[in-house]
């Protein structure tokens, strides 16, 4: 006789206001299988999993889980059943320590004390280092992972759900958190691994489910498939590769250096990446760009305009413009409308004595609706309202709109949909081909390679001498996000 | 069952329809509160809603208590939209009152009409330094404004006192604790013959009209507004946090002080101890149950003084206390705390689950 799968869903369903999340999806996960659930942004990923763990409840369908149906009222009865989540966006108090966040998490019958010591175990055991008693505040995104999964593993689950986890790590630590995920799921702990990075699912996963529009379109191999073949389940259809075209470089359009001594230079008609797992620094050097954070006059340059000492306004009228990491409440105002958004970095739409022109405004964001193809109702809707993907494009339309001299752009395609992840990464090198200077801060190692002419690192709060890309492989990129380069050259390039 | 369910978008209906579903259930149960007093409910309702708009008389009764609410309310939408708590409204209007007697008490009684300006304008200098000593201590130490601005409410009041029965009281006025009543060229001018509508009530129509402007049409109210929902987004616009601050309130205590010179230059005529009744606190419902618009905060300035004189009506002619009408003030804002939910959630009827199998 077989054992039962360790989660059996069968068409399940679920509405949102407006949008069908979920249809008839059906699924089956086996006892210590790693299982991949493979989907672009909005193909309904999210939403299975929160049901999964309880955290949505189904319209239709049934869960079996262990061969009994269930109906999970909570994340709570979830977790009492044998199921934990690690989700994408951490769900953690800032303001505490590791161990209070976990200790809040966990059922309250263990004293913080024990929690910490059982944070230190399993950090040992799964070589996941932490300090339960570090403040979250004060932990890069990639800790703040490990302390989800952590947690996750204090539950003792029997079904992990995993959700886009690689996002904030490098190579070296994708690779050893796969080295965890299987030695879990040699243990018998089921793992649902949810990303839409198709080497990794072929790296690591037994079974894939591929997901689009909210129903599954297929259940396959994944390492029987090809890169090409998983994106056609996922798309319908494959991106258009990118061309990169060579480009005669300008004058240096854009200049920093540390007081360390490390420098930084874009030139016009180049791209130059900066890898790193985030919470290395780039906070800092995004702040010093941008001018959020100003400081000596000298420290930077823009078209050889010393702009050290400005703020955000001022640099943007020198032609630095910047596209931050994150879109809802630093690159827009998430309740207010497309068209109000344009004013955080446009002037056009300001008129004589400072009073606005709504007219002038609606027209400027209807043109990079347009010309970017984002999706909404209308340029009155909030950009809350959009989805991550259209957002973005929103947001790097606003600023390319401008044709600004120098761009800065952060975590260009995090979380964005393939579509929009490509349009995105082909306005940056069409805006490369203009002349602009363009430096992208990015995880995805990927990505960088196909867009930058020359690549730094950023580890520990300092930046790594150039390398041109064609130059640089992937593992001496990853070493290097490990904070391990050559020291000598601090040159410039 | 009934269940919430998150919309997609905030209902821009509810927006609306909220604050008129929230006086409903407010009347509602104030009605079921008369009829356990052991009043007539509808008396109770004629009242407030009715005997408030009676009459030409009556209206500029109404319009005179809802010149205070509307100036002070507006400042505060303007505060309260740029993320900055002041509650001490209260205190600002007491200074601007304190500032606008104090010039007007210099004069005599050959003192032309245009003492009154300067009455008016002292007023708003009172109120701007009192709100200004809130924005310094937050500016400078990081001073939580909304327990500063609260505490300074009863300095101002203290201050207030000590004035009206020191060094300011009326010599010839057997000991009351009040200064003299201010000279004509000091008051504000009344608009109609048999009314004791003034000046302020087009100024404060004004200021709506100017907040409406400054909220919507201009780069400024946008900034300062952003700097209220996100203030991430603001410092990647450029826009000061500092200038945001001192602005937001500034600009309240400007019209809180504004408010106070102007109900002594014109309905009291002379500082008293029984200045401060409390618009500086009833203006905050004021400001949220107009949904911290102009236009929507001009509307519940008149219902507010609807209550003002309703209790007072209730007071008079069903002997009922005073404090019906903080009741009634109290019964609205919750009323609209509870509706807002539904700008954010809609109701809907769900057939209850059978609860198969479970764990």
């Amino acid at each position: 006789m077989t054992a039962p799968p360790r989660l059996d869903l069968q068409h399940v369903s679920k509405r949102y206001p407006g949008v069908l999340a979920n249809d008839d999806v059906s699924l089956q996960v086996t006892a210590g299988s790693l299982h991949a659930v493979l989907g672009e942004n909005g193909a309904g990923k999210s939403t299975l999993m929160k049901m999964i763990y309880g955290s949505v409840k189904p319209d239709q369908g049934v869960m079996h889980f262990n061969g009994n149906e269930v109906r999970i009222r909570d994340p709570r009865h979830a977790r009492a059943l044998g199921i934990s989540m690690v989700f994408q966006h951490f769900s953690l108090f800032d303001s505490i320590s590791v161990a209070e966040n976990v200790w809040l998490g966990l059922d309250q019958r263990l004293t913080l004390a024990e929690v910490s010591q059982r944070i230190r175990d399993k950090a040992q055991a799964y070589g996941l280092p932490i300090d339960p008693e570090q403040p979250v505040h004060s932990l890069s995104t990639g800790e703040m992972q490990r302390v989800e999964i952590i947690r996750a593993l204090l539950t003792e689950p029997q079904l992990l759900i995993l959700d886009e986890p690689t996002s904030v790590l490098t190579p070296q630590a994708v690779d050893k958190l796969f080295v965890v995920l299987r030695q879990l799921a040699s243990e018998g702990c089921s793992i649902l691994y949810i990303s839409h990075k198709l080497h990794e699912i072929r790296a690591l996963c037994e079974v894939c489910t591929v997901m689009r529009g909210g129903r599954v379109t297929g259940v396959c191999d994944p390492r029987q498939e090809s890169n090409a073949s998983l994106s056609r389940m996922m798309l319908g259809a494959e991106p258009p590769p990118l061309p990169h075209r060579p480009v005669a470089t300008g004058a240096v359009a854009l200049q920093w250096q540390h007081h360390d001594g490390t420098q930084l230079q874009v030139r016009a008609g180049e791209i130059v990446g900066i890898a790193g797992v985030s919470g290395n620094g780039q906070k800092a050097l995004l702040e010093a760009l941008s001018g959020e954070t100003p400081s000596a006059a000298h420290a930077m340059q823009v078209l050889g305009v010393p702009a050290g000492s400005m703020g955000p306004a001022a640099r943007r009228a020198l032609g630095l413009h910047y596209v931050p990491e994150e879109r809802l409440g630093h690159g827009a105002v998430p309740n207010m409308s497309l068209m109000l958004n344009m004013l955080l970095t446009r002037e056009q739409g300001v008129g004589r004595g400072g009073l606005l022109q709504p007219r002038v405004m609606a027209a400027q964001a209807q043109h990079v609706v347009r010309t970017m193809d984002v999706k909404t109702p209308s340029v009155h809707t909030t950009a809350g309202a959009l989805s991550g993907g259209n957002l973005q494009k929103f947001l790097v339309g606003r600023e390319m709109d401008a044709q600004p001299k120098v761009l800065v752009i952060a975590q260009p395609t995090w979380g964005v949909d393939v579509g929009a992840a490509s349009r995105i990464r082909a306005e940056l090198l069409r805006l490369r081909e203009q002349g602009t200077a363009v430096l992208v801060i990015s995880e995805e190692l990927d990505e960088l390679f196909e867009l930058a002419d020359r690549l730094h690192v950023i580890a520990g709060g300092r930046l790594s001498p150039a390398v041109p890309r064609q130059e640089a492989s992937v593992e001496q990129i990853g070493q290097w996000m490990a904070g391990l380069w050559p020291e000598q050259t601090h040159a410039a390039v | 069952m009934l269940r919430f369910e998150a919309r997609g978008q905030p209902s821009a209906g509810w927006a609306v329809g909220s604050p008129l579903l929230a006086l409903l259930v407010t009347t509602l149960i104030g009605m079921a509160l008369f009829a356990a007093l052991g009043k007539d409910p509808w008396r109770g309702v004629e009242l407030f809603f009715v005997e408030p708009i009676r009459d030409g008389y009556a209206w500029g009764e109404l319009m005179v208590k809802a010149t205070p609410l509307l100036l002070i309310a507006l400042g505060l939408a303007v505060c309260f939209r740029s993320n900055v708590w002041n509650i001490g409204a209260e205190g600002q209007f007491v200074l601007g009152a304190i500032a606008g007697g104090g010039v007007a008490l210099l004069g005599n009684a050959e003192t032309g009409g245009w003492l009154n300006a300067l009455v008016l304008l002292a007023g708003v200098m009172g109120g701007m330094t009192w709100a200004g000593v809130v924005a310094w201590l937050r500016d400078r130490f990081n001073a939580n404004e909304i327990l500063v601005s609260l505490m300074l409410v009863y300095v101002a009041i203290q201050l207030l006192y000590y004035l009206v029965f020191g060094p300011w009281k009326d010599p010839m006025g057997f000991n009351f604790p009040q200064t003299r009543n201010f000279e004509e060229g000091a008051l504000v001018p009344l608009l109609f013959e048999g009314s004791r509508v003034h000046l302020g009530l087009p100024l404060a129509l004004l200021a709506a009209a100017g907040a409406w402007l400054l909220l919507f049409r201009t780069k400024l109210g946008f900034a300062q507004q952003v700097g209220g929902l996100a203030p991430r987004a603001a410092r990647y616009a450029g826009f000061s946090s500092r200038s945001a601050l001192w602005l937001a309130l500034l600009i309240s205590g400007g019209c809180a002080g504004l408010a106070g010179a102007l109900e002594v230059a014109g309905p009291v005529g002379q500082l008293t101890p029984y200045v401060p009744v409390g618009y500086g606190f009833a203006a905050i419902i004021v400001a949220f149950v107009g949904r911290l618009h102009p236009l929507g905060i001009v509307l519940s300035a008149i219902l507010m003084s609807m209550f003002y004189i309703g209790g007072e009506l209730a007071q008079s002619r069903l002997g009922l206390p005073k404090s019906i009408t903080g009741v009634f003030q109290g019964l609205l804002l919750f009323s609209l705390l509870a509706c807002d939910t539904l700008v954010a959630y809609r109701l809907r009827w769900v057939r209850r689950q059978t609860d198969a199998g479970g764990a």
